[in-house]
């Protein structure tokens, strides 16, 4: 007998009004129940209509979208219809809400404890005397240190984990029934991430509650759903459990999204979707799916699919679902098998680089001269080989993004050289680098967004290397222009856009097509893919691997995706605190014998498989500087010798040939 | 903090010190002097202008007479007017007092007001008290002062009867006796200054409204208007106080158009008089007095948003 749903939603359509007074449904027909004791995973690309679909539980809507018909049921209540002092005692009381980038969700001016002994005055039966005891305890709960010490700190004094705990706790006040989590890990760092997920698991466990997920991110979906629902294009294209959906998916935009995350047991590419998902107000005749399916057929193209019930207990919207293996028999591409023969010749090198971001002001330099913090960035010695592509992976705050920005010059270093072509030292100040080697180094930023002028057109982006380090005008430069536009795989017709006509995936293109419009020696990679769908992500590794082989292209990657950086180097520098931690060949680094801090990153990883659980070893503490002497991971370390990795820099191991473990634990032990 | 505070005393000290350099070398470089002016057709004859310089102690070397000046100024002495009379505290003060006066009514009826409105606006965005209170905003902005001026005293004075259309008391009366008259400027004045604050102030609550933490406050089941008063306006209010702030300045450093249409006597209307005059070391010591106004309450609104912001008194407290 199963056990009546708990979140009801029927027949949901929900949409905006376009100026043109047309009706845009963003949300299509959309069935959903969830019972308690479920955990319901809700998968879908950016626009999918996913956190939507999870706030409308809530009988909840973004400022102008309306339903336009269904329904909408909690426990038997209607949400659609009920009055608003119900709704505001059911809205985080029985139904709490865990919202995305919690940073933002935490209201500035008040401290942690005002707003969770808000939720408990609104949500619980609990005396107000007892409210403190109260605050403390849901602190302590979400395994927060120092819970006293936190109720006065304000939501900006705590870190990113720190805050989504915080959420957590301020959701499970009202000791709720159900729970909505909006994107909750998004932007985490890779441990906080894992351990909030454990969290979380045991929440839903010890509590029965009814768990609604929504994520793009389908490794966590793995970790704590049993059924799992993928949207596509505001229509539900497959239900099924976990296993089913993540293991064996019946739909090809499914099977698509699996195969294009890279996994850090492959050592290949991810294999890229093409295309892009339909604008809601396009107007589609049969599967939304169809432009970007390979199964796709006339039949597709002209009518709609229905939603089909299998026998498995999966509803699947396509009419060619049982040939879904055909999908499977795809050769695998040979892209990282066979890697390029790196030549022997240093493109840059790095050697004892120091940066530092604190600079004291006139009055400390008058008053407090001493106390020092220590450098952000430190002994960073690298040497990276024309054609090689060098991965720096690490948490927020490990210097990264730092390093890159030394070396094209944007943050001066504080000591240290970079060499460019073995002869060739870069200034460390952009502005007194001759042309010659600024062409040399180019730069890709994470957010394409924040890079490409709004009011340049495509074709002005490209001239402006063009006309810079070659003088091109006139046709030659527009024939130049059209070429690398279709190294980037995109057309002619693309000249005359403006960055806010294109799709986030084509807009990187456009940012990497201005970065090889210099023909560099050198491109530094940063976070490129982290603000991209993973589908498109996969499109745009594939297309970076592309460009190398054809250009013999140096690329430094960073990115905090440890698999992304499997999946695109050569060779792997971890890095925390600013220093490195180990360096290697890619497929010596991602194997035993590990750096205690490697072996927490890659244990923290989680795949997008419902039987991989992730290793926890290290805390997940937030550490704002580096300490003063001895190892960077000495306080985090869960293998910590002792007093030597507080007083001495760990010894240089070179474990294997190239691959360098910098670690005071003999290297027999690691 | 406290490091801050001194910091940001000492700048605000050099700021005025460095205007009150430029403002006497100004008036230095312009051509003529009180003596030119007072002398007028005479000052072709070499002794007489002599004589008066002399007189008034214009001979001496500029820097001698920027010192004796900013000495003075700093115990409140601002020397004699150009007539080598009247001692320039005695005309100043009277008429500070007066822009104060009618500047602190001001500020007492607008700034609550356009808060209110202006909260109101960004709280029913787009709809009726909105476009009401928006449109009658962009007409305060644009029409000048003297034009709403003037038809407000047309319809307030003439038609109506109600208040009087010009103040007529003197300089140097009390304060209490510019009641009535001091009534119509005061609206004018408010209605000025209230579209300003008032435009700011909505957009910050339309901006902190569609902000996550406002829907996750509706999502945690807040009531509406708690949530408004805990959650919204505490985030809103903040940018408006740097409005205000120049709002106040530039209330304090006398509004001459209004003072002009009402004659009112303030520092503003003292100011033109004496530019018209040549009556240049008044001119100094109003421009002195304006800038120090300004100094003062940017360095208020400065020091009050940091101790209203949760994230920047953490910081400097952090500090500490």
């Amino acid at each position: 007998m199963p056990q009546p749903a708990f979140i009801e939603i029927k027949n949901l359509s929900v949409g905006y009004t376009s100026r043109s007074d047309k009706s845009i449904l963003v949300l299509r027909d959309v069935n959903l129940s969830i019972t308690r004791g479920d955990s319901v995973g809700l998968v879908g690309e950016s626009g999918s209509g996913k956190s939507t679909l999870a706030l409308a539980a809530m009988g909840y809507f973004k400022r102008g979208l309306h339903v336009i018909s269904g329904q909408i049921h909690f426990d038997g209540i209607d949400m659609l219809n009920i009055e608003r002092n119900a709704l505001q005692r059911l809205r985080g009381g029985r139904l709490a809400l865990i919202p995305q980038n919690s940073g933002q969700s935490l209201t500035p001016n008040l401290r942690i404890g005002q707003q969770i002994t808000e939720a408990l005055r609104l949500h619980s039966n609990i005396p107000a005397t007892d409210f403190h005891a109260g605050v403390i305890d849901l602190l302590s709960q979400v395994r927060l240190p120092d819970p006293v010490g936190l109720t006065d700190r304000y939501p900006h004094e705590l870190s990113g984990g720190q805050q989504q705990r915080v959420a957590i706790a301020m959701a499970l006040a009202s000791n709720p029934e159900a729970l909505l989590l909006d994107e909750p890990t998004t932007g985490l760092d890779v441990t906080t991430q894992a351990h909030i997920m454990e969290l979380l698991r045991d929440l839903a466990k010890d509590r029965n509650l009814a768990m609604l997920y929504v994520s793009h991110d389908l490794g966590a979906i793995a970790r704590v759903c049993n059924k799992v629902m993928v949207l596509y294009a505001g229509e539900t294209v497959l239900t099924g459990s976990a296993n089913q959906v993540l293991l064996s998916p019946r739909h090809p935009y499914a099977h698509g999204l699996l195969a294009s995350i890279p996994r850090l047991n492959e050592a290949s590419l991810p294999q890229a979707l093409d295309g892009r998902p339909p604008m809601p107000s396009e107007t589609i005749t049969g599967c939304a799916f169809a432009d970007r399916c390979k199964l796709a057929d006339q039949t597709c193209r002209s009518s709609p699919p229905p939603l089909d019930h299998l026998e498995s207990g999966e509803t699947v919207r396509c009419f060619h679902h049982y040939q879904i293996g055909q999908l499977n028999r795809k050769p695998q591409k040979s892209a990282k098998s066979n890697p390029i023969a790196t030549c022997k010749n240093s493109a840059l090198s790095l050697s004892n680089l120091s940066v530092s971001y604190s600079q004291p002001g006139l009055f400390s330099k008058l008053f407090r001269s001493q106390d020092i913090p220590p450098s952000t960035v430190e002994r960073i010695t690298i040497d990276i080989k024309k054609g090689e592509t060098l991965g720096l992976v690490g948490e927020s705050g490990s210097g990264k993004s730092t390093i890159l920005k030394t070396i094209a010059g944007m943050v001066p270093a504080q000591s240290g050289n970079i060499i460019l072509n073995q002869t060739e030292p870069l200034d460390t100040m952009v502005e007194k680098r001759p042309a010659a080697y600024l062409r040399q180094v180019q730069i890709i930023f994470q957010n394409p967004d924040d890079s490409l002028n709004p009011r340049h057109t495509v074709a002005q982006i490209l001239a402006q290397p063009l006309r810079l380090y070659y003088g091109l005008s006139g046709t030659p430069l527009r024939d130049r222009s059209i070429a690398i536009l279709e190294q980037v795989r995109l057309g002619e017709h693309y000249l005359e856009r403006l960055p806010s006509q294109l799709s986030g995936g084509e807009k990187q293109r456009v940012a990497i097509a201005r970065a090889f419009a210099a023909d560099p020696e050198i491109i530094l990679c940063d976070e490129v893919t982290s603000a991209l769908d993973v589908s498109v992500q996969a499109a745009v590794l594939d297309l970076l691997d592309a460009l190398k082989r054809q250009d013999g292209t140096t690329y430094i990657f960073v990115s905090h995706d440890l698999a992304v950086v499997k999946a695109i180097s050569d060779r792997v520098a971890v890095l925390y605190q600013g220093r490195i931690c180990e360096i290697g060949p890619v497929a010596a680094v991602y194997s035993a014998p590990f750096h205690p801090y490697t072996d927490a990153l890659i244990g923290a990883v989680l795949e997008p498989d419902p039987d991989v659980a992730p290793r926890l070893t290290a805390d997940d503490v937030v550490e704002l500087s580096p300490p003063k002497t001895g190892c960077q991971f000495q306080r985090r370390c869960p293998r910590k010798l002792g007093s030597i990795c507080e007083i001495n820099i760990p010894p240089a191991q070179e474990v294997a040939p190239g691959h360098i473990i910098h670690c005071h634990i003999p290297q027999g032990d690691l | 903090m406290l490091f801050m505070l001194i910091r940001r005393v000492l700048l605000g000290g050099v700021t005025v010190c460095i205007v009150s350099l430029i403002i006497f070398s100004g008036v230095e470089m312009l051509p003529g002097d009180a003596c030119t002016q007072f002398l007028g057709e005479y000052q072709a004859d070499d002794e007489l202008l002599a004589q008066c310089r002399k007189d008034l102690d214009l001979n001496r070397p500029a820097i001698d007479r920027f010192a004796e000046w900013t000495q003075g100024a700093v115990s409140g002495d601002l020397g004699l007017a150009a007539d080598g009379k009247t001692k320039i505290s005695t005309i100043v003060g009277d008429r500070l007092k007066n822009s104060l006066l009618l500047a602190f009514c001001a500020m007492s009826l607008g700034i609550p007001l356009a808060l209110l409105l202006g909260v109101i606006s960004g709280l029913w965005r787009d709809r009726l008290p909105d476009i009401i209170a928006s449109t009658l905003a962009i007409f305060a902005m644009t029409i000048p002062e003297f034009v709403s001026a003037t038809l407000l005293i047309l319809v307030l004075s003439i038609w109506l009867g109600w208040l009087p259309g010009i103040v007529l008391t003197s300089a140097a009366a009390p304060s209490s006796e510019f009641f009535p008259e001091i009534l119509l400027p005061v609206i004018v004045l408010s209605f000025v200054m209230c579209a300003h604050i008032m435009r700011m102030v909505r957009s910050s609550v339309i901006d902190v409204m569609a902000s996550d933490y406002i829907q996750m406050a509706t999502l945690k089941g807040v009531p509406y208007w708690q949530m408004v008063f805990r959650h919204a306006l505490p985030n809103a209010l903040l940018p408006a106080i740097n409005v205000v702030a120049l709002t106040i300045a530039w209330l304090l450093g006398g509004v001459v158009v209004i003072e002009v249409v009402f004659n009112y006597p303030g520092l503003g209307r003292l100011m033109i008089d004496s530019i018209s005059d040549r009556n240049l070391p008044v001119v100094q010591s109003i421009a002195l007095i304006v800038a120090s106004i300004y100094v003062c309450v940017n360095l208020a609104a400065d020091l009050l948003t940091m101790i209203a912001n949760p994230k920047l008194r953490t910081m400097y407290m952090r500090k500490q």
